[in-house]
């Protein structure tokens, strides 16, 4: 265990120390203390790592990271998870707004609510948020899922292309081209593996959620859509 | 009619607001009802570097030696903070185009041209691929609001990162590749499903504004240890402040594109109306940087309409560090080549006015990614070319800047320069040819 105090040490350090481990093997664990709400902890890690920090954390924590398993014991800010590619971001408070904006894979976790624009652009992340999301959330969002066990606000899944969104409870509207769709089994099946990572398998009935996805009439441009949007 | 009538009609009058091509934009759109895409920048005349003139050396300034007096034309980029700066041979860079908008080849050429000549080139909305990064001595990442194909290992490939806010075809507006130039290939970098249209947003999704974006900065140097030079692409807006909030945010370069710089595609009307000439952008933008003390420590590389060595020459000595190229080195490359007329004249253009480079029809086999079409061009035989194009653009500069006695193209000064047109005298901040007037700063 290699321990940063980022109240005696800078954010500098650290971060090249993560860049200094190995692409494969390293299998090493980090502890950040007092992070203070820093920006730009734990980004662009691509090593087999565990890294835990003790507190709130401010904008891009664990952007753009591979591999790399991360638990953030407090909120996070904005941007958390931007562009992951793999491993596990696991926010045991509530998130700022574009959690998970980009990501191209790998499981983001949130313990509490996640705000505005939550898997913007999303493209292939799983994100599971145990709270409410708010709004302009899936907006664009390209592939992967995204799994809300609270409310989602205004324009849910706006312009979304093929990633998959559950939500269990209300959603305040639904942003153009996005519609509710029938739960078949593979979509059960795929829901409860989620829960599963989450952590909430068996304990959270799949049958509660709602599959939202894209009704796929915005995919080529017609001037007939043109009021659409 | 008598023969006197006749002898005194008028001739037919054409209005010239209503010219022949506004009344066909007009007939195009009530027979269709969807505005006029198009790619390109604007196609209007607007004021610009021909409306600047050299005075050159004479009584009181000495001129250089051609082919014997040095004069430099390398420059470094990203000083300000990047642990490994940008090192070019030339002033002179090819702007940011994707694959997708172009096909494999043409970024290939492009590539290998720019590294012949000692010059950088630079990915676009789209990725990067092996055969651009292979080719690219000097590849610069563009970090764009859609962040198609970007990822941390290719992020660490590049030898800088442009985060792209703007382009001066379409300042405030995304893009979008429509479906039928979404090959597999494409779709798959894009994580899109193939033959559907691919919109590249106008926001980034995780920032907004100048001080979140500073964020942004931090976090991009971060992932890439401070060694990458960070580039901040704006169009040409409102550049005295676009200029000073982008020195705010910590950007290494300022990349400032003119409404004549190129786009894949967008609305005809965004082109033309949007944004501003580079000619009226560059003294505001350099103003900023002196002002706040940053000239030459934040480089500055302006695009839109380059055209040539006096045109690099030109936008040098009005303060640019370094100027960047798009269509003029699609130009280079064959675009528009009238060798291809019998086809453009098929696709209802002719050699030189096409741009419906969104649809992937093009003869030249550059913005396709049809796989025949493709094939038309060579990647070495167009890199040669662009390589010589690269090349004359610099020797005519530096046979300017040797004219004006400078030993390196960057001492060129707005004193070297004089104004054909009122317009292009206030734009620039050089006087009147003849005068010593400069419209708004000497009580006029």
């Amino acid at each position: 265990m290699t321990t940063f105090d980022l109240e005696t040490q800078d954010l500098r350090a650290l971060n090249a120390a993560l860049h200094k481990l190995p692409l494969a093997g390293s299998n090493q664990a980090f502890r950040v203390l007092n992070p203070n709400g820093e920006h730009s902890i734990a980004v662009g890690v691509d090593a087999d790592v565990e890294i835990t920090i003790d507190g709130p954390v401010g904008y891009f924590c664990g952007g753009m990271c591979r591999q790399a398993r991360i638990t953030i014991e407090g909120n996070a800010g904005q941007g958390v998870g931007e562009n992951m590619e793999s491993g596990l971001i696991h926010v045991k408070g509530d998130a700022s707004q574009s959690a998970g904006a980009t990501g191209r894979g790998g499981l983001l976790l949130i313990e509490g609510n996640a705000s505005a624009r939550c898997g913007i652009s999303m493209k292939g992340v799983d994100i599971v948020v145990k709270g409410d999301i708010g709004h302009l959330s899936g907006f664009m969002a390209q592939t992967g899922r995204m799994v809300v066990f609270g409310e989602a606000g205004e324009s849910l899944g706006d312009s979304l292309y093929e990633a998959r969104l559950y939500v269990r409870g209300p959603v305040t509207s639904l942003g153009a081209d996005c519609i509710a769709k029938e739960m078949r089994d593979e979509h059960r099946a795929e829901l409860y593996d989620l829960l599963k990572a989450a952590g909430e398998a068996g304990k959270i009935d799949v049958g509660d959620f709602t599959r939202y996805g894209s009704a796929r009439t915005l995919y080529n441009f017609h001037v007939d859509n043109a009021g659409a949007y | 009619m008598t023969e006197h009538s006749s002898a005194f009609q008028t001739l037919p009058r054409k209005s010239a607001t209503f010219d022949d091509y506004t009344l066909s934009e007009i007939r195009r759109a009530a027979a269709t009802g969807i505005y006029d895409i198009r790619g390109g920048g604007t196609k209007r005349k607007v004021p610009h570097f021909d409306d600047l003139l050299f005075l050159g050396a004479s009584m009181s300034r000495y001129p250089l030696e051609g082919y014997r007096e040095r004069c430099g034309t390398e420059v470094v980029l990203g000083t300000r903070f990047a642990k490994k700066p940008i090192e070019l041979r030339i002033p002179i860079t090819i702007a940011g185009m994707s694959f997708g908008a172009l096909s494999a080849q043409a970024k290939e050429a492009l590539g290998r041209g720019a590294s012949i000549a000692g010059t950088s080139t630079t990915t676009g909305d789209g990725g990067m691929t092996p055969e651009e990064r292979g080719q690219s001595q000097t590849l610069v990442y563009q970090y764009l609001p859609s962040r198609y194909g970007m990822n941390l290992r290719d992020l660490k490939k590049a030898d800088a990162i442009e985060i792209v806010v703007g382009q001066g075809a379409k300042p405030g507006g995304g893009g979008m590749l429509l479906g039928q130039k979404i090959s597999d290939r494409v779709a798959e970098m894009r994580s899109l499903p193939k033959g559907i249209d691919q919109r590249s947003a106008c926001r980034h999704p995780d920032w907004t504004g100048a001080d979140d974006l500073e964020l942004k900065i931090l976090e991009l140097r971060e992932i890439t240890d401070w060694e990458k030079p960070i580039y901040l692409k704006i169009g040409a807006s409102r550049p005295y402040y676009d200029t000073a909030l982008a020195v705010k945010t910590g950007a290494d370069v300022i990349v400032l594109d003119g409404m004549q710089g190129g786009t894949a595609a967008t609305q005809d009307v965004f082109i033309e109306h949007v944004g501003i000439p580079i000619l009226s952008a560059i003294r505001p933008a350099v103003q900023a940087l002196q002002d706040l003390g940053m000239h030459r420590k934040v480089q500055l590389i302006v695009s839109g309409g380059i055209r040539n060595g006096a045109d690099v020459a030109k936008a040098l000595a009005l303060g640019a560090d370094a100027v960047s190229i798009g269509t003029a080195a699609m130009v280079a490359l064959g675009d528009n080549d009238p060798k291809w007329e019998a086809e453009y004249q098929a696709l209802g253009a002719t050699a030189g006015a096409y741009d419906d480079w969104h649809e992937g029809l093009d003869p030249a086999g550059i913005t396709t990614q049809d796989p025949a079409l493709s094939a038309r061009l060579d990647p070495v035989a167009a890199g040669r070319r662009l390589a010589n194009y690269l090349s004359v653009m610099t020797l005519e500069a530096q046979t300017i800047a040797r004219a004006c006695g400078k030993s390196h193209v960057h001492n060129l000064e707005p004193e070297d320069l004089c104004a054909l047109t009122l317009e292009a005298a206030a734009m620039a901040g050089v006087p009147l040819a003849g005068t010593g007037w400069i419209p708004g700063r000497n009580g006029f």
